[in-house]
């Protein structure tokens, strides 16, 4: 066999493989997914015994939607709005303190500056449970453990969002412009607030964005934090729903059980807010993530 | 504006997955030219008036609670000082060495999945012509970063389920029939491992592939003109100039990794103790905190795992060279 023939064949056959490896990756990462969004229309029975991907029917869908906002009359609408209500306080003050600090590191000189930057870096680096339960054990001793401010003060403590903010002041605001305020008369703080604050847009909704993101999603802190199951996010409050689920924990059968299908509705229910992000972001977050990449 | 679509670059972003794409906008950043000199000396600052609320955060959910849980670590329940004595007690405690061993082994099949896989699939990914294909394998493999702790656990309690499992007749042709069959103890490492890799990987792959784009056309140009075929080009080409960005993976993840609770702790109680609820090392401080009321020896375990997250985390901002570390 010449070389050229049997280099084709490896590149036919290698190609072949590769394809199969992506079909296979892609099979991986979707299938839960779109399984997941299927099971809510069917029964507990319809999903043992029908094909995994038929779809039930609108009524079944509505039933369990009644069966999950049934339990215990009303407890998974409080923690979607406990949620919300955590991840948008802390949004908010996380604003508030990083786009000030990202600003000052960017473009002002201070004592410590080099420390407050190196500090940034390693907790921004660092797994954010590794403080749970440290900040837990403080918390328990200023005797916050339960109130909502022990879950919204340690979100708001958001070292890549005065990392972002740091980078986007650092790289996108011509000093020039800032100067030319100062001439103009501007203070200090009005050439923060009416130059550089209006031109930071992006870099606010991006960190508003990955603040939100990661405290709807946190499950750690608020487990440790709150006892009490009516301030539970709606993430803790899915475990307390995964025990009263008898097909997975047989010993709660009784009057306020929970069926797999609505079970499986209270975890669309729990992503369905970062799932919307996602894919509303999409070709914003994707142009982006490969913007300096694509050489054109 | 390029810096805005870089900054956005940082996607992604996930308990389980710190920084997936934190690296990109630095990245870019470094690749500008260097920032214009800074503001002479002398100008009034309001520096430490824009810093100080960040500061005091910093100071009481950064510093402080770590202060705070190493000297509850090395003081008793009446805060007499005993450096080791909390120590000894977790260390002596015999689940401790079997978390450790637990974790350690998930982190090791995590992570290498995450080394070969990632990798290989930047790679494939990367070299696939066809635009959109391209475009919405990226997006495929990165939609399931957006569920992240109970949420994803809880889609995989589904389908590790043989009765309701999109895979059932998988499940069972490999013999497993019952919940308990698949989340038998020795499963779990693999099991965390694929969930975490299910949530995580996709974010990586972005990432890598945006630093493949990095590699300059010529060099590729060059390499295939010299006869390299795909598989040389990567071996020797890509994956030399992918080691940053490999080791910022690679440590990332250790560090993540070793935090493992909430995979076990749900599926402690959806198995109903069959996987126990002190499998990991963070679980067993958070037993010990809250089932032994021990908030010294919790402090002890938590010191241990903040240092390996503090230890990794430092040094690769020191080493990892990814960060701008001359105006840092």
């Amino acid at each position: 066999m010449s070389t050229t023939a049997s280099s084709r064949l490896i590149g036919w056959s290698g190609r072949s493989v590769v394809g199969a490896a992506l079909v296979g990756a892609t099979l991986f990462f979707l299938v839960p997914l779109v399984w997941l969004l299927v099971a809510v229309t069917k029964t507990e029975h319809e999903l043992a015994v029908r094909a995994p991907f038929a779809v039930g029917s609108w009524d079944t869908f509505k039933a369990n939607v009644q069966q999950l906002f049934d339990f215990q009359s009303g407890a998974v609408l409080g923690w979607v709005r406990n949620s919300a209500f955590y991840a948008f306080a802390a949004l908010v003050i996380t604003l508030l303190i990083s786009i000030p600090a990202g600003y000052a590191l960017a473009l002002t000189q201070f004592r410590f500056r080099r420390l407050l930057m190196v500090t940034t870096l390693v907790v921004m680096l660092m797994p954010n449970t590794a403080l749970v339960l440290p900040v837990f054990l403080e918390m328990n001793q200023v005797g916050l453990v339960g109130h909502a401010l022990a879950v919204i003060l340690p979100f708001s403590f958001y070292p890549f969002g005065v990392y972002l903010t740091y980078i986007y002041f650092s790289t996108s605001i011509p000093r020039t412009l800032l100067a030319a305020a100062r001439l103009d008369g501007c203070s200090e703080v009005q050439v923060f607030t009416r130059i550089a604050l209006p031109l930071a847009t992006p870099v606010v909704a991006l960190v508003a964005f990955f603040s939100f993101v990661q405290n709807w999603n946190n499950y750690f802190l608020p487990f440790v934090m709150l006892p009490s199951s009516d301030s539970y996010p709606m993430q803790v409050g899915l475990s307390t729903l995964l025990s009263a689920t008898p097909a997975f924990n047989p010993s709660s059968a009784g009057a306020d059980s929970v069926h797999l299908p609505a079970l499986a509705l209270a975890t669309v229910v729990s992503m369905l807010p970062v799932l919307l992000l996602f894919l509303f972001s999409q070709r914003f977050l994707v142009a982006g993530m490969t913007a300096g990449g694509l050489k054109e | 504006m390029i810096d805005l679509t870089s900054v956005q670059s940082a996607g992604s972003e996930t308990p389980n997955r710190p920084a997936a794409g934190r690296v990109r906008e630095d990245q870019v950043a470094s690749s500008r030219p260097r920032r214009r000199p800074k503001r002479a000396a002398g100008v009034r600052s309001i520096g430490p008036f824009f810093v100080a609320p960040y500061v005091l955060f910093t100071l009481a959910f950064g510093v402080i609670p770590g202060l705070y849980a190493i000297y509850l670590a090395v003081t008793d329940a009446q805060g007499g000082f005993a450096p080791t004595a909390n120590f000894t007690t977790v260390m002596g405690d015999f689940r401790f060495f079997a978390a450790a061993r637990h974790v350690a082994l998930f982190v090791g099949i995590w992570v290498v999945s995450l080394l070969v896989l990632v990798v290989f699939f930047a790679i494939v990914v990367h070299a696939i012509r066809v635009r959109w294909l391209s475009a919405s394998a990226r997006l495929f493999f990165y939609i399931p970063g957006a569920l992240a702790g109970a949420s994803s656990v809880m889609l995989w309690l589904f389908v590790l389920d043989p009765v309701a499992s999109p895979v059932g007749p998988l499940l069972r042709a490999l013999g497993f029939d019952s919940f308990p069959s698949v989340i038998q103890p020795t499963h779990l490492p693999v099991i965390f491992a694929i969930i975490a890799f299910w949530t995580g990987a996709g974010g990586w792959i972005v990432v890598m592939y945006g630093a493949l784009n990095n590699i300059p056309d010529e060099l590729m140009e060059a390499a295939r003109i010299d006869g390299a075929n795909p598989v040389q080009i990567a071996l020797h080409i890509q994956l030399p100039l992918l080691r940053k960005w490999i080791a910022y993976m690679a440590v990332l993840s250790l560090a993540a990794g070793t935090q493992l609770f909430v995979e076990p702790s749900l599926l402690s109680q959806a198995s109903n103790g069959v996987v126990p609820n002190d499998y990991s090392l963070n679980q067993l401080a958070y037993q010990y905190a809250f089932d032994l009321n021990d908030f010294n020896g919790s402090a002890a375990i938590s010191v241990l795992l903040l240092l390996v997250a503090l230890v990794l985390s430092a040094v690769f901002v020191a080493k990892g060279g990814l960060f701008e570390t001359e105006d840092v």
